[in-house]
């Protein structure tokens, strides 16, 4: 048995999953960027050509993953994370601004994002830590450390700032949550979220008004749980406290263009030519795709090139418009299989190290897919997060693929595991 | 529990993004409406519109080449209105209200901004156009008249309105379309149809190329060629007789329905309707209700027809056998039908013959009076009456191929029903029909009509007004035959009698050597109505004709309003337009120039005074060269007083 070889046991149906994305996703991004003259598909001066160049890379690198040693990523997981850190640190000397955000190292002709980096090593950390026999996050100081390791990269990725990986980032409280972390941490997470919208959609005046209705009911039809009043008084003056904060947060704290994104989405008062117009715009490519789509390389969106970014953060766009509806529906549906595969595969690993590991990837695929996507249909605001395996960059490309084949290798390895 | 939470939040999530989707793409219609603004601009390629020729096939209307500068109210950057507007001799209110106007119709799509640009100005506008973003120039070919005459029969050229906007898919705002007269009856296919270019666009508005490689582009379709029924020659021999008169002459082929001559008087030189003038022309035009320019009193007026009805009385008499050629009726300056009604024949003892030459309406009032009092049923009667009547396409639309037409009335017993509440109808309330002054009224095209099927003994063609439509064949409604309820031996008699009207009539005077003219003069009363008050006005002159007498070639009805009777002006008039189209020359040069010089418009002005309540006062000003020397003079008085 030890010595059977990899090939016989990776996980081939996440491999097939994974090069369908993949292939979907170059086929968009040539639509998207296919200029008046067709030249060849590897014409690297041409976007499609070089995002064609970064798939054959990936060849390579995936081999390398899996014919590494499976031990290795346990093994320096401390030493990933502290390279990571590094090259966040490092970021606010060495870094390039683009759009505001300071979160890339040039070298030459390449870009890199530590950030990408960094998911890995912290999924890697976190699995690390919390498969140490005797860590359990019913305690409070193993809490603080599990949450720490998550939050030191998310602190220093907003101060590039770039909200969007320090959301990918605090997702991971799905993993915690599933390995024992107090609920409580998780649906206060939600309160806060929602609270923070509605509290800009309702006056916070009536916003607490509703709250406090919603807590007598809970107090009164909850017989489950010790009621104490004390406790119920005082998490509803946090929550008020917050619902009233947060036009203070959303005046004072955030920038013109993230009180935007927030505007466009909640409909008020938007200029549809100008913070609007990427939002309209996506809207429309998509919402003229209708049933089936206008066919292969026939989007008048995508050829106009009014959705803008359209290869990176928008590529659904032209999912959208020239596969239709059924196109995205399929879209949607691989990657939905995919993220199913891999919970269950996480969920039959024989190291917690491996389980948790494989929750990180379901859990990072998983929200960068629907960020993206609900972003494009006005669900979520705009924040730039790429769509995995679609948008264009070898970056992102690679960082996708290296954390996916580390969870197949895992796996693969696991007859190995006692 | 946790550890389906993630799943679950998959899968929910998921379902929520592809409901969305779904009401995106596939409910949310107004996305796809959007797209197609976005990124494909159709552009429009406008085939020339067909030529007007006349059945001899001369030209009377082409085109001329003009420019529209076109606005895309979005597309406007800073440009320099001062110059701008100065380039195209507009105001600054000007061009903010067009531009305004041009917004509300669409801030995306093309609207007109200036029409009709001539060449030079389009020359000067060329040259600066790159400067002017949002604006550019589209060539549009105007129509360019050959003949002076013929603005009825033509009608326009006229951008759409809204109402047709929203009516018709096929035309954009700015797009040109025929208004009135062929052009509007025919508009399909003299325009064409225009051919479509769908471009793709990026979001800078520039053209990247075609859409789906042009698979859904057409080609314009050239326009049509018409040949009209008109003889161009005769219809301006009428257009020049009808000067300073008004009213209508419309002629006839009675053997094939063809419209030789349309006229209507006062009429327009078409070319007012054409270039940036035509707005403004067209206003005045429309806005002169008195003489009514644009009026087409050929097919448009129904008069009483007076005398030249009393045809239709006799045949109708002939054909309910009521009377015979020998039938004899006494005329004593008129009859007593329960109550007297005049006449002026001079005789005594009437048959169909003299009755006829003679116009006596006591002969033609006796025999209604029999045709009326034939059935006991005098409802019956009646509508036995107006059914004859209505076989000679009386009192019914024509059917024409001119957009416009006018109904007439042939009473029947539904009418007097109504008037008489259901009572027996005496011959005597209704005897003035007999002479074509009761109720029934006809415009002068349902007259020659008549005279047509009079011409034919007993069939009509509906009258038409265009020969041929290049590669298309002829309605085949103009080409049917629509007898008359009178058998063909009845005509005969009357014709007879309406060539005696030359002969010793009462159009004695109007011979002409070598034809067979067959007419009958006509005098309608008329009155208004103004204030509660019934004015008498002069009557009109009528006249009705066909010729020669064998193998008609020509027949048609004369109308002068006010023209008092039927021998001094609708006489002459019809009697020269025959000799001009049998003959081409004229041998009664008198009765020519009277025609020609002659005018009513003394008459016309009486009747403007009654209508404006004028006092008639002789020193009042008439025109505006008399207008300008009082205001003058007034001036003068001031500056003595000073």
């Amino acid at each position: 048995m030890k010595n059977q070889s990899v090939g016989n046991r990776i996980d081939y149906i996440s491999i097939l999953l994974y090069i369908a994305l993949v292939i979907m996703g170059w086929m968009t991004i040539y639509s998207a960027s296919l200029p008046l003259e067709e030249t060849s598909i590897f014409d690297i001066s041409q976007i499609y050509g070089r995002q064609m160049l970064f798939i054959g890379l990936t060849i390579p690198l995936i081999l390398i993953i899996l014919f590494s040693d499976a031990k290795i990523f346990e093994r320096l997981s401390f030493v990933f994370y502290g390279i990571g850190i590094i090259l966040l640190l490092g970021l606010f000397v060495f870094g390039v601004t683009k759009k505001g955000q300071t979160n890339w190292y040039q070298f030459g002709g390449f870009g890199f994002q530590p950030s990408e980096f960094v998911k890995t090593a912290t999924a890697l950390l976190l699995a690390k830590y919390l498969s140490y026999s005797q860590i359990n996050l019913k305690y409070t100081k193993h809490q603080i450390i599990g949450l720490a390791i998550v939050f030191i990269p998310v602190l220093l990725i907003l101060m590039q700032p770039d909200a969007g990986s320090a959301m990918i980032f605090i997702s991971l409280i799905f993993v915690l949550n599933r390995e024992g972390l107090p609920s409580w941490y998780f649906f206060s997470g939600i309160i806060a979220i929602a609270l923070f919208f509605l509290s800009l959609v309702i006056q916070p005046i009536y916003l607490i008004g509703i709250v406090f209705v919603i807590m007598v009911i809970h107090y009164i039809f909850n017989r489950k749980i010790s009621r104490n009043p004390i406790v119920y008084g005082l998490l509803y003056l946090v929550m008020a406290g917050f619902a009233f904060s947060v036009s203070y947060v959303y005046d004072s704290v955030l920038e013109p263009h993230q009180k935007d994104r927030i505007n466009v989405l909640i409909g008020d008062d938007v200029d549809m030519k100008r913070e609007g117009y990427n939002l309209n715009q996506s809207m429309i490519a998509i919402g003229s795709g209708g049933l089936i789509g206008k066919g292969y390389l026939e989007g008048t969106q995508t050829k106009g090139g009014f959705v803008p970014e359209q290869h990176t953060d928008y590529i659904f766009t032209t999912v959208g418009e020239e596969w239709g509806f059924i196109g995205s529906t399929v879209v949607i549906l691989l990657f939905v299989a995919l993220f199913l595969r891999i919970i269950y595969l996480a969920e039959n690993q024989k190291t917690k190290f491996s389980r948790v590991y494989g929750y990180c990837v379901a859990t990072y695929l998983f929200t960068h897919f629907f960020v993206n996507i609900a972003m494009l249909i006005k669900l979520f605001p705009t924040i730039g997060v790429p769509l995995p395996f679609f948008s264009y960059g070898g970056s992102s490309l690679w960082a996708f693929t290296i954390l996916l084949f580390i969870f197949i290798k895992l796996d693969a390895n696991k007859v190995n595991e006692w | 529990m946790r550890k389906a939470l993630l799943p679950a939040v998959i899968i929910i999530t998921s379902v929520i993004l592809i409901a969305r989707i779904f009401y995106l793409q596939v409910i949310d219609e107004n996305l796809k409406l959007q797209s197609e603004n976005n990124a494909i601009k159709k552009v429009f390629d406008f085939p020339e519109r067909g030529y007007i020729y006349d059945r001899n096939g001369k030209l009377l209307v082409a085109n001329q080449p003009s420019y529209d500068i076109m606005v895309v109210p979005r597309e406007i950057k800073d440009i320099d209105t001062t110059e701008f507007c100065s380039l195209l001799h507009i105001t600054k209110a000007d061009f903010i209200k067009k531009v305004e106007k041009a917004r509300v119709y669409s801030p995306m799509l093309p609207s007109v901004f200036l029409s009709q640009l001539n060449k030079a100005e389009y020359a000067a506008f060329q040259e600066k156009e790159r400067k002017f973003e949002g604006f550019y120039t589209q060539k549009r070919s105007l129509r360019d008249y050959q003949v002076k005459e013929g603005a009825n029969i033509f009608g326009f050229i006229t951008q759409v309105n809204e109402a047709i906007l929203k009516k018709n898919k096929y035309y954009n705002s700015g797009d040109l379309i025929g208004k009135q007269g062929v052009e509007q009856q025919y508009e399909e296919i003299l325009r064409g149809v225009k051919g479509v270019k769908y471009l793709l666009r990026d979001k800078h508005n520039k053209i990247i190329g075609p859409y789906k490689e042009g698979k859904f582009d057409t080609i314009a379709q050239q326009g049509k060629d018409l040949t009209l029924t008109i003889d161009h020659a005769l219809q301006q021999y009428g257009t020049e007789l009808m000067i300073n008169k008004r009213g209508g002459i419309v002629a006839i082929e009675p053997k094939t329905g063809e419209i030789l001559a349309l006229v209507s008087a006062p009429t327009y030189d078409p070319a007012l309707l054409v270039g940036r003038q035509r707005s403004k022309n067209y206003t005045t035009l429309y806005n002169d209700s008195i003489a009514k320019p644009l009026y087409d009193r050929g097919l448009q007026a129904a008069y009483p027809p007076g005398s030249p009805f009393k045809i239709i009385t006799g045949l109708i008499g002939l054909q309910e056998e009521v009377i015979d050629e020998q039938t004899t009726f006494y005329c004593n300056h008129g009859a007593n039908f329960g109550r007297f009604m005049k006449c002026h024949c001079g005789l005594h003892t009437l048959q169909l013959n003299n009755g006829t030459y003679k116009s006596c309406n006591s002969y033609f009032g006796h025999t209604y009076k029999r045709t009326i009092e034939k059935y006991k049923d005098s409802y019956y009667s009646v509508d036995n009456w107006a059914n004859h009547v209505k076989s000679f396409g009386l009192g019914q639309f024509l059917g024409t191929d001119m957009p416009i037409g006018a109904k007439g009335l042939v009473p029947d017993s539904k009418l007097y029903k109504r008037a008489y509440n259901g009572a027996k109808i005496r011959s005597s309330y209704i005897i003035s029909n007999s002479i074509g002054q009761g109720e029934v009224l006809t415009s002068p095209i349902q007259l020659a009509n008549m005279m047509a099927a009079v011409a034919n003994e007993g069939y009509y063609f509906t009258p038409h007004i265009v020969k041929k439509i290049k590669g298309q064949n002829l309605d085949k409604k103009f080409t049917t035959k629509h007898y008359t309820t009178i058998d063909k031996q009845y005509f005969q008699p009357i014709i007879q009698g309406m060539e005696d009207v030359y002969n010793f009539g009462t159009a004695s005077g109007l011979r002409v050597e070598g034809i067979k003219i067959c007419g009958k003069t006509g005098t309608a009363e008329n009155k208004i109505r103004v204030a509660g008050k019934t004015y008498q006005l002069k009557d009109h002159s009528i006249f009705v004709a066909f010729a020669p007498r064998e193998n008609p070639k020509i027949a048609l009805a004369v109308f002068i309003e006010n023209g008092y009777w039927g021998s001094r002006w609708a006489g002459p008039i019809a009697t020269l337009m025959i000799e001009k189209y049998l003959n081409g020359k004229i041998s009664r040069k008198d009765l020519e120039d009277r025609m020609l010089n002659g005018s009513i418009e003394d008459e016309y002005r009486k009747i403007e005074n009654i209508i404006f309540q004028r006092k008639v006062d002789p020193t009042r000003v008439q025109d505006s060269l008399n207008k300008i020397n009082v205001e003058i003079s007034e001036a003068k008085k001031e500056e003595e007083e000073n």
